[in-house]
């Protein structure tokens, strides 16, 4: 290909002929000859092409659309794009020069601030993955923190997040055992519970509200039961606009999505994993922590802090090998808080609940529907169990351009003919009438 | 050249926001829909202005430096500008707005495009499979190195180690230790991998060599196809850790040569921002023999209508929820696309060119160690600043003072006071000139400039010290820290 002149001038400082010299040390037995891919596109070629490409995806705001199961469509103040589009936090990396990335490093330790005063914990990180790499990162953690080679983790959690903790207990040698819900209430069954809770167990995972919808009412007799075992608690943290915090009620570890605080759905990510504990566990915990310090002439600053657990100073021995993580979206979180406030968090929360008991009363009412099929409060979420199949709705649903709550009975068999249905803010009264107009046809 | 970064008095969100009172009392039972001893008393969080929050989060930003503000030399990071096309995309309704759980007839587009992206990187990195799920380069390695396992394990063999050269990143050895192997640190030869001494650490017990080529130091591993033999030869792995691929796309692949898995950093080579940590993503990539320990879902294929396969009982499961960061694969894709292959091929070029002419324009003034050409990026020890009671540190955070982000320093580990610097193929001759100049001058500077700096930044040098000591990680430890002194003279304490 052609050279520029400047490349020329500095191939002729390196005293070269070609760039082909600088790959002299690369053997010829493993050099390649180029790469099989079409020319590149201008802007325009790649924004057409795109776009047709993406024309075949059905967005949720075309379709009324009643998923959640871990990712949730709230509305996003405009102002969070205006904050999280500055290209100086885009466009930085890891605050590893403290004094030239205050912005980033201030706006950290708000996000961990607002956390801290949601679920009520000590320490909050400024960030995991997302929520099912928080939750493993706990079992790991709860790992370290109570030698126990088996971990309990409720049924009631979504088959995403199992998934995941399975992959990472495994590598840890850590053997995972469910606790059964109860069958009426959803929440866990603390028979179950207690009869698992033994000498080699490390710790427990539950959620309020869990995969189904209720929310967790039993937190205290959860935290009796398992004495000093640590006590994983999963929140959607929205939901703690209302609830109270699980620091309060003697969580060791609280983790979650904070994708729901002005993160797009994006087709499941980016997300946040939200990731807190007690401050007598904080060197034992993963990912980057910012602590406030000084500088040389006095003024209050922000830095990573409490390096030593992490990979790059620890290696091997470090508590997690998180490096990238999610910060961009911590960013987004704390925009969200601060834009919506106190007052805004708990109306929008309060307005979830509302829609939900709404949309499940009515569903309630079709003939051959029951909703919720957990009794108890929930909170934006809740079970709907039928006469016909799941498969069945889902189907009917689509093809009147509805999208459907997810079925349940293929990851729970004793679940037949069940399904879980979320609504937020984002649906309007006519997105209800419509899911029910269509359940009303196919009843 | 002057540079001053701005500074706003930005207090903290949370300061001067006394919680309002209700006008009317907020009822957080909902009418005793959720009981009493269920909800939360009050939520400290304050009501603020949309105009003010704007205002905050926007003076915080212009206390940041980005690869848009100016260079950002940080090695091993490849900090190269990120085009804006791609962050337009994904704010498209058709990229942002979908659930993923959706049936799989209503995402065909997203579908489409990672199969495809898929195709590209098995395109570039010589491999036959990959996986896109994996959330960041740390990530993909835990992927890989569970592929690792399970191939030993359905060959019924149980491997116990994992080997890494010493001058590998942190996140190699954490990785493996997290798939739960033993892992030998190999110690290098001029900097490179010593072939007699894997030779010696080769055993029975080993599961995987993990190697990034070129290497931390910018060295092209040469031998790397005795590498490969050695490893293969003894029944386990080779790993490429793919953080340095900016340096050989379309001049040679990781399958070219021999290694059987590589992890892909898309924010890295492929352009997406890096978000002041993150999101990143971190694809897994593997030769034929492994596809099948892969994550699930794969995305098939047939007569242009994609679906998901769940049904792959050798699979390693799952790494994280759904698809993995999604919109940093839809930037990755487009900047394939736009460049191309003979653009990609011409990135590396240029990488190549920057980093060796800077390289030549710096190394009189430092120490190089370890022969002369480089790839993408050079180790120079700060050794000579010795001579002046100076550490890299201190020439580092003088960089900032001059209007350039740091280098990454004390990284390799092999180096005595490392400066990696990396320029990636972003920065044109002129701006490469004005940071060797940069450097130059730093170095007649009086030696106490340096020791206190940086000077033009928001803020002067930091105490890390303090921090780890005083463990404020938030408002609340804040107030409770202020507070402290005066509830210790009453007597005050904790209940």
């Amino acid at each position: 290909m052609a050279l520029s002149s400047c490349s020329l001038e500095m191939l002729n400082y390196l005293r070269l002929k070609s760039v082909e010299e600088l790959f002299k040390d690369i053997p010829p037995k493993v050099r390649i000859s180029g790469l099989n891919i079409p020319e590149g596109l201008s802007e325009i070629e790649l924004r057409r092409e795109l776009d047709a490409v993406m024309s075949k995806n059905v967005p949720a705001s075309s379709m009324p659309c009643f998923l959640g199961g871990g990712i949730y469509n709230h509305h996003i103040p405009a102002a969070v794009r205006t904050i999280t589009s500055r290209s100086e936090f885009i466009t930085a990396y890891t605050p590893y020069q403290p004094e030239i990335s205050q912005g980033m490093l201030q706006a950290l330790f708000e996000y961990q601030s607002f956390m801290t005063e949601l679920t009520g914990m000590d320490v909050v990180n400024s960030s995991m993955y997302d929520g099912s790499n928080a939750l493993a990162e706990a079992i790991l953690m709860s790992h370290r923190i109570s030698a126990g080679k088996r971990f309990l983790i409720s049924r009631a959690v979504s088959p995403e997040k199992k998934d995941v903790a399975r992959v990472y207990a495994r590598g840890a040698d850590i053997e995972l055992a469910e606790v059964m819900y109860h069958p009426e209430t959803g929440l866990v069954d603390l028979n179950d519970l207690s009869a698992k809770v033994a000498g080699d167990v490390s710790g427990f995972y539950f959620e309020t509200p869990n995969f189904f919808g209720p929310i967790e009412t039993q937190i205290g007799e959860i935290r009796r039961i398992l004495k000093d075992k640590v006590m994983v608690v999963g929140v959607n943290p929205m939901a703690l606009a209302l609830l109270k915090p699980p620091g309060e009620l003697g969580a060791d570890i609280v983790v979650g999505d904070a994708q729901v605080f002005g993160c797009p759905m994006n087709l499941g990510g980016p997300t946040i994993g939200l990731f807190c504990c007690k401050e007598e566990h904080v060197r034992k915990m993963p990912g980057r922590l910012i602590g406030m310090t000084t500088d040389a002439e006095g003024q209050q600053s922000f830095c990573m802090t409490l390096q030593t657990r992490e990979q790059n100073i620890r290696r091997s021995k470090a508590t997690s090998n998180i490096c990238t993580n999610e910060a961009l979206l911590a960013v987004s979180v704390a925009a969200y808080l601060a834009l919506v406030g106190r007052n805004g968090l708990r109306e929008i929360a309060a307005t979830n609940v509302e829609n939900m008991r709404s949309l499940s009363r009515r569903i309630s009412t079709v003939k051959g529907f029951v909703s919720p099929k957990f009794r108890g409060p929930h909170f934006n979420e809740f079970v709907v169990s039928s006469e016909l199949s799941s498969k069945e709705i889902h189907e009917g649903l689509l093809g009147r351009g509805i999208h459907g709550g997810l079925e349940l009975d293929p990851q729970f068999p004793e679940l037949e003919n069940c399904a879980l249905y979320a609504t937020t803010e984002m649906h309007s009264e006519s997105d209800h009438d419509r899911l029910l107009a269509a359940l009303e046809e196919m009843a | 050249m002057r540079y001053h970064q701005a500074l706003h008095e930005v207090p903290l969100i949370f300061e001067g926001c006394d919680r309002p009172k209700d006008e009317e009392p907020f009822d957080p039972t909902l009418g005793g829909y959720l009981p009493m001893d269920m909800v939360r008393e009050d939520l400290g969080i304050p009501d603020l202005t949309e105009r003010d929050v704007v205002k905050h989060f926007v003076n915080l930003s212009q206390m940041n430096f980005g690869v848009d503000n100016g260079m950002y030399p940080l090695g091993s990071c490849t900090m190269k500008y990120n085009p804006k096309i791609c962050d337009e995309i994904v704010t498209w309704k058709t990229v942002a707005d979908m659930h993923p759980l959706q049936d799989p007839s209503t995402i065909q587009g997203s579908l489409r495009l990672m199969y495809e992206l898929e195709r590209l990187l098995c395109e570039i990195a010589g491999m036959d499979a990959v996986s896109l799920q994996p959330a960041a380069g740390a990530q993909g390695e835990f992927t890989g190195v569970h592929i690792v396992r399970a191939f030993h394990e359905a060959n019924g063999e149980v491997r116990k180690e994992v080997i890494v050269p010493d001058s590998a990143h942190g996140t190699n050895p954490a990785s493996a230790a997290m798939v739960g192997y033993d892992v030998l640190e190999l110690p290098s030869r001029e900097g490179l991998v010593d072939t007699e001494a894997l030779k010696a650490a080769v055993s029975k017990d080993t599961a995987a060599f993990m190697l990034t080529n070129p290497n931390t130091l910018g060295l092209f591993e040469k031998n790397v196809k005795e590498v490969a033999g050695i490893i293969h030869d003894s029944g386990s792995l080779l790993y490429y850790d793919g953080a340095n691929l900016n340096a050989i796309m379309g001049k040679t692949s990781p399958g070219k040569m021999d290694f059987d898995i590589v992890h892909f950093n898309l924010h890295k080579t492929f352009a997406t921002p890096h978000g002041g940590g993150g999101p990143g993503a971190g694809p897994v990539g593997v030769k034929g023999k492994l596809e099948e320990f892969l994550p699930v879902p794969r995305i098939l294929e047939q007569n242009g209508q994609f679906s998901l396969d769940y049904d792959r009982p050798k699979s390693i499961g799952k790494v994280r929820a759904f698809f993995g960061n999604y919109a940093v694969l839809v930037r990755a894709y487009a900047f394939i696309r736009m460049n191309g292959g003979n653009g990609l091929t011409s990135i590396s070029e240029n990488a190549v060119l920057n980093s060796n002419y800077l390289k030549e324009r710096l190394k009189d003034d430092f120490e190089l160690p370890y022969g002369d050409l480089r790839k993408h990026e050079f180790v120079l020890s700060g050794r000579p600043l010795k001579a002046k009671g100076l550490r890299t540190i201190d020439f580092a955070k003088r960089l900032l003072d001059h209007g350039f982000h740091a280098p990454t320093i004390y990284f390799p580990l092999v180096v005595d006071e490392a400066i990696m610097i990396e320029p990636t193929e972003s920065e044109t001759k002129e701006t490469l000139d004005r940071f060797a100049d940069s450097c130059k001058a730093i170095l007649k500077e009086d030696p106490e400039l340096l020791r206190t700096a940086p000077h033009n930044t928001a803020r002067r040098r930091l105490n890390e010290a303090k921090a780890a000591r005083d463990m404020i990680f938030s408002w609340r430890d804040y107030l409770e820290k202020k507070e402290a002194p005066a509830r210790q003279e009453t007597g005050v304490t904790r209940a």
